[in-house]
């Protein structure tokens, strides 16, 4: 259980994909970090990710985890947005048979599961196949 | 810093141990291996434990271990580094055996895991990877392995037969290990055909649920020549920390934690990887094991696959890896992996291996990995 | 002042069940449903959609369109028979997830069908108050049928969000006139705790929906002095095809005024979504100085009525979105009887 502040913590990150961008080098951190793991700054300005990238890797989950045994199979990603940050999401209203690496997705906002039968919903990014 | 030893081993025949709680499985390889080592008393205990407390409810294992061995108030210290836990206690056993602040150290590693059901036990070994930027979005272990198995697969064509190959190859040594949890023979074909887990992976390319704990005992090599006892000697310990959420990695198809810490270990134990005699190593799926023989420098980036498909790291090829059977045959208690592989390391170099001796072993490496390469521990022995 | 939709947008799911796959399970006659009713096939939403999430992209949309910036919205208002909260607000999330937070009086509303247009009505009129520079109306809904019932064949997902604004020169639609015809009418309802909405079958029907709808856009019409002729275009409430194909044959439209909207065939009926989604499909098309009629109906019961002119910004705002249309049209995933009870909560796994 993720209980409601650990959730409304990253509200930033999963309702408007907030990131940071280091003042320095330019490398965006998603979350935002403290310090720049590349060149040490701690001044950053706040950004929004790129919200349509291509699938560099997949998966379908088949055994799923406590919490997401009703939605499964379901595909999971790492996506590489057009601003060359990386993430991983699930990828959804697609085919499973014909996910493949390169295609093009979207953000798009949705529900992610939820607490039980009387907690909390959990709300964030997935992905959707562009065409 | 003293040359260290490793003089005792003991582990429990790991499985589904029903009847067994966690602190009766600790307590029989923790005293089987000081029993194995002739001592009569351990300085300090440490115990490597991933999640104790979401598989049985259960923290503060130092205490209440070190209480059940019976031998005093000793410094009884958990640690944690999720898969890796068992290889960073023996890590910090042997820091404090070379430092000369303990003599004699029993280092340990446990885990419990079948008194919770499939989908907790699953939902407890994510948390090994990002909580809130991986597990939120519903990603499993063999997930995110089988991910890095697709960027891999592209990146060189490794193949779906090479990934079944390794599983078929650690079924086979797993059946010459009479502690392993699985004694049976598994061909590619039989892996490739599995009940799909995470795309491409199916339950034969994964590491099992297991019931399990191991134990080891270091001391200083001086002791170890006193007592007149078989030791090997540990020439070298790295230990490493990548990045905790897989994406993001410069590469989704390579291990740079291994990689960082092998060569830290090589240069330690001055040997290369073409004096290994063999390995233990991670192989927590197919895929992990042909990353990881990459990682040690075994094998070029891209012919990890192909070297298992071909034998080389089979029992009797070139470079024989997971003669013990592995984590996929002999079972993965997470916290007490790290520690089993030290164990198989031991029997191989002082030649009690029985049908799965390797000849005329030298040097032996152990690779132990948490999350996806997040943690990563290597330690090299050396025969006495 | 003159106020109206500065932006509008969309959000239709993409997977369907046919209602040949519903009649098949429940034995039913799938050509009644088909011919009488007016329904071949309906939307329904993934177990990760909600009327949150739907009406997120419809605001989302409706922001392509409005290029405003969204710390300038003031009001936001949501209608919905499916609020996946009974208590907590659906228009907090939407509200932080297009960035018009804090300064923003927000409010889930509750009226059968006709939540979504209340919230249209009531946004547009705190912009005509000149209490906020802009205000969203939103109607979306993942509305549910009881197994078997006449209902299942309808009830759909999918929303649409409308921005109001008063500045001249960013108005695409100028609202001209607005009615509401209300009474105490117990035709549909869901109490406290139930799962599944009832509804008095025969009885939604003349005394409900036809008399709410015909009167409300006869005297919209009326207080305009307008009639059908003046119209380009006219949106009903749609719990079907049949019914707003017939109320609009009724007032004396024609087909090609009422068809751009008429999504109900299709898509199925959509609640708080379904005639502001029509609105928002002819909004996609319409030209220059067009006129639309719209009537919202809720049961209970009431309709809005909403006399729309377009105006030239129409044709720079169209291009911005993804049209309704399209999106009804984007490569349906047709679903089985039983992945479809999946979907909807029918069915859970038993471990879960």
């Amino acid at each position: 259980m993720l209980g409601p502040a650990r959730y409304w913590r990253e509200v930033p990150q999963r309702y408007r994909y907030e990131a940071a961008k280091c003042a320095k080098c330019g490398k965006v951190f998603f979350p935002p970090r403290l310090v720049c793991n590349k060149c040490h700054s701690k001044e950053f300005t706040q950004t929004t990710l790129a919200q349509t990238g291509s699938i560099e890797t997949f998966t379908v989950i088949r055994v799923a985890p406590t919490g997401f045994g009703d939605e499964a199979p379901y595909a999971v990603g790492i996506i590489k947005l057009d601003d060359g940050v990386r993430i991983t999401a699930q990828i959804t209203d697609c085919e499973l048979d014909k996910l493949d690496i390169g295609q093009k997705v979207r953000l798009e906002f949705r529900r992610l599961g939820k607490e039980g039968e009387s907690g909390i919903l959990r709300y964030g990014y997935k992905f959707v196949p562009v065409a | 810093m003293r040359d260290v030893a490793v003089i005792g081993v003991g582990m429990n025949h790991w499985g589904e141990l029903w009847e067994k709680s966690l602190r009766n499985l600790w307590t029989e390889a923790a005293l089987e291996a000081v029993e194995h080592a002739g001592v009569d008393r351990v300085d300090a205990m440490t115990v490597g434990c991933m999640s104790s407390g979401l598989f049985v409810g259960q923290e503060h294992l130092g205490a209440m271990l070190a209480d059940q061995l019976g031998m005093g108030p000793i410094p009884g210290t958990r640690v944690e580094s999720a898969c890796a836990s068992g290889g960073l206690a023996f890590r910090q056993a042997y820091l404090a055996v070379a430092s000369g602040v303990s003599d004699i150290v029993l280092a340990t590693g446990v885990e419990k895991m079948t008194d919770v059901d499939g989908g907790a036990a699953t939902y407890a070994l994510s948390a090994a990877a990002d909580q809130e930027y991986e597990g939120y979005h519903g990603i499993t272990f063999p997930g995110l392995y089988a991910m890095m198995a697709r960027a891999h697969m592209k990146a060189f064509g490794t193949t779906r037969r090479q990934l079944a190959c390794v599983a078929a190859k650690n079924h086979d040594n797993g059946l010459l290990n009479p502690l392993a949890q699985y004694q049976m023979k598994v061909t590619p074909e039989g892996v490739m055909a599995s009940v799909p887990v995470a795309d491409p992976l199916g339950v034969l390319d994964c590491s099992p649920i297991t019931d399990g704990a191991a134990a080891v005992v270091l001391v200083p090599v001086e002791l170890a020549k006193k007592m007149g006892r078989p030791y090997i000697r540990v020439a070298a310990s790295a230990q490493t920390t990548d990045t905790l959420a897989l994406h993001d990695r410069e590469e989704l198809h390579s291990l740079a934690g291994t990689a960082k810490a092998a060569a830290m270990a090589y240069k330690e134990a001055g040997i290369g990887p073409k004096d290994l005699s063999f390995a233990e190593v991670h192989d927590c799926f197919t895929i992990a094991e042909i990353m990881v023989t990459e990682g040690l420098g075994l094998f070029e980036k891209g012919k990890g696959g192909p070297a298992a498909e071909a034998g080389v790291t089979a029992l009797g090829g070139k470079i024989p890896i997971n003669t013990s059977g592995g984590l996929k045959s002999k079972g993965h208690p997470v916290g007490a992996t790290g520690i089993a592989q030290v164990r198989e390391v031991f029997l191989q170099l002082t030649g009690q291996a029985d049908k799965r001796q390797v000849k005329n072993p030298r040097w032996g490496l152990t690779q132990n990995m948490g999350g996806t390469g997040a943690s990563t521990l290597i330690h090299i022995f050396e025969r006495a | 002042m003159d106020v109206g939709i500065v932006g509008w947008g969309a959000y239709v799911p993409r997977h369907r069940i046919k209602v040949e796959e519903i009649a098949k399970v429940w034995g039913s006659d799938a050509e009644a449903y088909k011919k009488g009713l007016m329904l071949r096939e309906k939307s329904v939403p993934t177990p990760d959609q909600d009327t949150i999430t739907i009406s997120v992209e419809a605001a989302r949309n409706a922001l392509r369109r409005a290029k405003i910036d969204p710390q300038k919205i003031g009001a936001l208002y949501i209608g919905s028979e499916s609020h996946p909260y009974a208590v907590k607000p659906s228009g907090t999330v939407v509200a932080e997830a297009i960035g018009a937070f804090p300064s923003i009086h927000v409010a889930d509303f509750e009226f059968a069908c006709k939540a979504g247009s209340e919230g249209m009505f009531v946004a547009l009129s705190l912009v005509k108050a000149g209490q906020v520079e802009y205000a969203m109306g939103i109607g979306a809904d993942t509305s549910q049928g009881a197994p078997g019932d006449a209902l299942e064949f309808s009830a759909a997902a999918g929303g649409a969000a409308f921005l109001f604004g008063g500045k001249p020169e960013e108005i695409a639609a100028v609202c001209e006139h607005t009615y509401s015809f209300t009474t105490d009418t117990p035709d549909f309802w869901r109490r406290e705790y139930q799962f599944y909405p009832r509804h008095a079958g025969r009885f939604t029907g003349e005394p409900a929906y036809f008399k709410h709808v015909l009167s409300c856009a006869k005297r919209t019409m009326e207080i305009a002095n307008l009639t059908p002729k003046d119209f380009q275009w006219a949106v009903f409430h749609q719990p079907n095809g049949k019914f707003p194909a017939r109320a609009a044959t009724e007032l004396g439209f024609q087909k090609s005024q009422w068809e751009q909207g008429w999504l109900a065939p299709t898509l199925g009926n959509t609640y708080s979504g379904a005639s502001p989604m029509g609105l928002s499909a002819i909004l996609d098309v319409a030209k220059p100085g067009d006129r639309i009629l719209m009537v919202s109906y809720g049961s209970g019961a009431g309709s809005d009525g909403f006399v729309w002119r377009v105006t030239d910004q129409v044709t720079k705002l169209q291009p911005l979105a993804r049209h309704t249309r399209a999106q009804l049209e984007d490569r349906p995933i047709y679903l089985d009887y039983g992945t479809y009870a999946k979907f909807r909560g029918k069915i859970h796994k038993v471990t879960e």
